[in-house]
């Protein structure tokens, strides 16, 4: 088994009386792509700022490359790459002018490998546009270049897709895709249920805590006990009533423009059926579903 | 059709060089939920900001409720509650002195005020909280009071803008409760219904508005309900699950009736050529199989709203 790329124990990080990262330990494995799930408040940047030695954990520690991240943060900062939420880039530089200044920056002024990290992120024929007339989603590349500029091992991504559109954000995995394919491991952190699917692996975060962290399937499969099914019914919010009252119902939510119930026993449909009946709800559509992360982490965080 | 409560004609706005929306028009009815959905800079609060009065378009037109923005302000406005994107609560006041003070600063007085305070905490599920501080508030309960604020004036149109970013789902999910009571059985004193604008970044969320508009560059790129969005892909969305995803993608992509393939998770979603997915269902196993992958499963799904959305905006490259 090939040494652990990250290996994080117990790591914690307190401001004041509030708990930002409360005792989270886990590893990750070169190339992988691993996600990290929670919402605005959840400690995923502070993690993520213990990782790069930029904050001192509270207890803890952190190996990442096998240097210590806070006593060896130089090492571990010359052999990452992070592209953090809000990235900066200079409005009034061209693109390969940014690129050129951060690659200084890492001590990389070949300026061959500094076209090849555009080419990389398909940025070459912007050259020369200032970077502050980029759309949303070439900005996003411009950062993502930056951070790679070095050739890092291992990369850490902060909320990269927060904001663009969904084009730019399926055109952004496919780069991270490509790269893990070339042996990088990325660390991701995401807001999106959805942009956790992509991942190999996914932590779910809540105020501090590291729920969980698996395959997405597994987690699913481990978290999800019951059956899955959509609800296509009017008027919807007194189908979402019946439910919730109905019983062996773990959960119901919005998905969209229906409903989705999580049941603890199988074969529900009938009991189903009946509930939304009897609440005098027209039945459109009933059928199975899949469980979702948001599933997961709505289960997890109930718990 | 009844009056629409906000009604935009050919509105433009300009900052600078940059034209941040550009001839949009749009109608709510009572009884809707209205979606403006797009990414950062698509022009979705510029357009929420002139709908409230906060910005002035270079040239168009707004009428809210029927009272034109620009002449009739005071009773336009007066029917227009708004949640911004950072709204702002004051943390050392309690929840009740937090509505009042938003109560008073919108005009009304304290007879008034007090009962359809109390009335908006229990719809937004406050109501034990009154004498909390706002600053011990979690999110969601913040996120609430600054709902229950924009109400309590009773508007007949709510504009809200991105007010689910980045907040945990289980919250996601209370507020859109609230948003679908809200229009579907509204609070006493709105009896002749309420509209919400929304924006967001969700796709999830998109689907579940009444009707939604796709915003890029400041423009509409499509407008109509989800169904509607979504028939535009009918039968041309397959999903196709199998190993190693590097070959039946490069399979897809060589497919001449693909016009699209992205991988999502662990399997593949492609988009082909209309009335092309019997014959690509029935012809690339055999090319995936012929280049080494496996096939578990490839056919039709219907189409999601974020697949709409990719097949409407032409790519940058």
């Amino acid at each position: 088994m090939p040494e652990p790329v990250v290996v994080v124990e117990n790591l914690t990080r307190k401001f004041g009386d509030f708990v930002a990262v409360d005792h989270i330990s886990f590893t990750v494995q070169p190339g992988e792509i691993v996600g990290y799930l929670g919402p605005n408040g959840s400690g995923k940047t502070t993690t993520i700022r213990m990782l790069l030695g930029l904050l001192k954990p509270t207890a803890g520690h952190a190996l990442v490359l096998g240097f210590d991240s806070f006593r060896q943060s130089e090492q571990v900062r010359a052999r990452c790459g992070y592209m953090s939420q809000k990235f900066a880039l200079y409005d009034d530089l061209t693109v390969i002018e940014n690129l050129t200044f951060y690659g200084g920056v890492y001590g990389v002024t070949d300026k061959t490998l500094i076209a090849e990290t555009l080419a990389r992120v398909g940025l070459s024929r912007h050259e020369r546009e200032m970077t502050r007339s980029l759309s949303a989603g070439w900005r996003q590349r411009l950062a993502l270049s930056i951070a790679l500029v070095h050739r890092p091992k291992l990369l850490f991504l902060d909320e990269p897709t927060s904001g663009v559109d969904p084009t730019a954000r399926r055109k952004f995995w496919d780069l991270i895709y490509g790269l893990a394919a070339e042996g990088v491991t990325v660390l991701v952190t995401t807001h999106y249920m959805d942009e956790a699917e992509y991942c190999e692996r996914v932590g779910i975060m809540r105020d501090g805590k590291l729920l969980a962290l698996d395959q997405p399937a597994r987690l699913k499969q481990e978290t999800i006990s019951g059956e899955v099914w959509e609800v296509h019914a009017q008027p919807l919010e007194r189908a979402l009533q019946a439910l919730e009252r109905a019983e062996g119902v773990a959960h119901v939510g919005l998905a969209g423009d229906h409903l989705r119930v999580v049941v603890q026993h199988p074969q529900a449909e009938a009991a189903l059926r009946w509930a939304l009946q009897a609440a005098g709800v027209t039945v459109a559509l009933l059928t199975p579903g899949e469980a979702t992360l948001e599933d997961v982490f709505l289960a997890l965080a109930r718990n | 059709m009844t009056q629409p409560l906000a009604k935009a004609l050919h509105l433009r706005k300009t900052f600078g060089q940059t034209l941040a929306v550009d001839d949009l028009s749009l109608e709510v009815a009572a009884g809707e939920i209205y979606g403006l959905v797009g990414a950062d800079g698509a022009g979705k609060t510029t357009t929420i900001r002139l709908l409230v009065g906060a910005l002035r378009p270079d040239s168009g037109q707004i009428e809210i409720c029927g009272y034109d923005l620009k002449r009739q302000v005071e009773q336009a406005r007066a029917h227009i509650g708004y949640l911004s994107q950072r709204f702002s609560l004051y943390e050392d006041l309690t929840v009740l002195e937090n509505i009042r003070f938003f109560a008073e600063v919108r005009g009304l007085s304290a007879e008034e005020w007090r009962p359809r305070s109390l009335e908006i905490l229990e719809f937004v599920g406050l109501e034990q909280f009154t004498e909390r501080r706002a600053g011990q508030l979690s999110g969601g309960m913040k996120q609430k009071l600054g709902l229950a604020i924009a109400l309590v004036t009773r508007p007949r149109l709510l504009l809200l803008d991105e007010p689910t970013t980045g907040v945990d789902p289980a919250t996601r999910q209370d507020f859109w409760q609230l948003i679908i009571r809200l229009v579907s059985d509204p609070p006493k004193g709105a009896g002749e219904g309420v509209a919400v604008i929304i924006s967001t970044p969700y796709m999830d969320e998109a689907a579940r508005c009444h009707r939604l508009g796709f915003m890029r560059s400041g423009r509409f790129l499509m407008e109509g309900t989800p169904g509607e969005l979504r028939s535009a892909l009918k039968e041309r969305i397959l999903e196709l699950r199998g190993e190693p995803l590097t070959i039946l993608r490069q399979a897809a992509e060589e497919d001449v009736d693909v016009e699209e393939a992205h991988a999502f998770g662990d399997r593949l979603h492609l988009r082909v050529r209309p009335g092309a997915a019997p014959a690509v269902i029935a012809r690339l196993p055999d090319h995936i199989r012929a280049r080494g992958g496996r096939v578990d499963d490839l056919r039709l799904i219907p189409p999601g709203l974020e697949d709409v959305f990719i097949a409407l905006s032409k790519s940058e490259d």
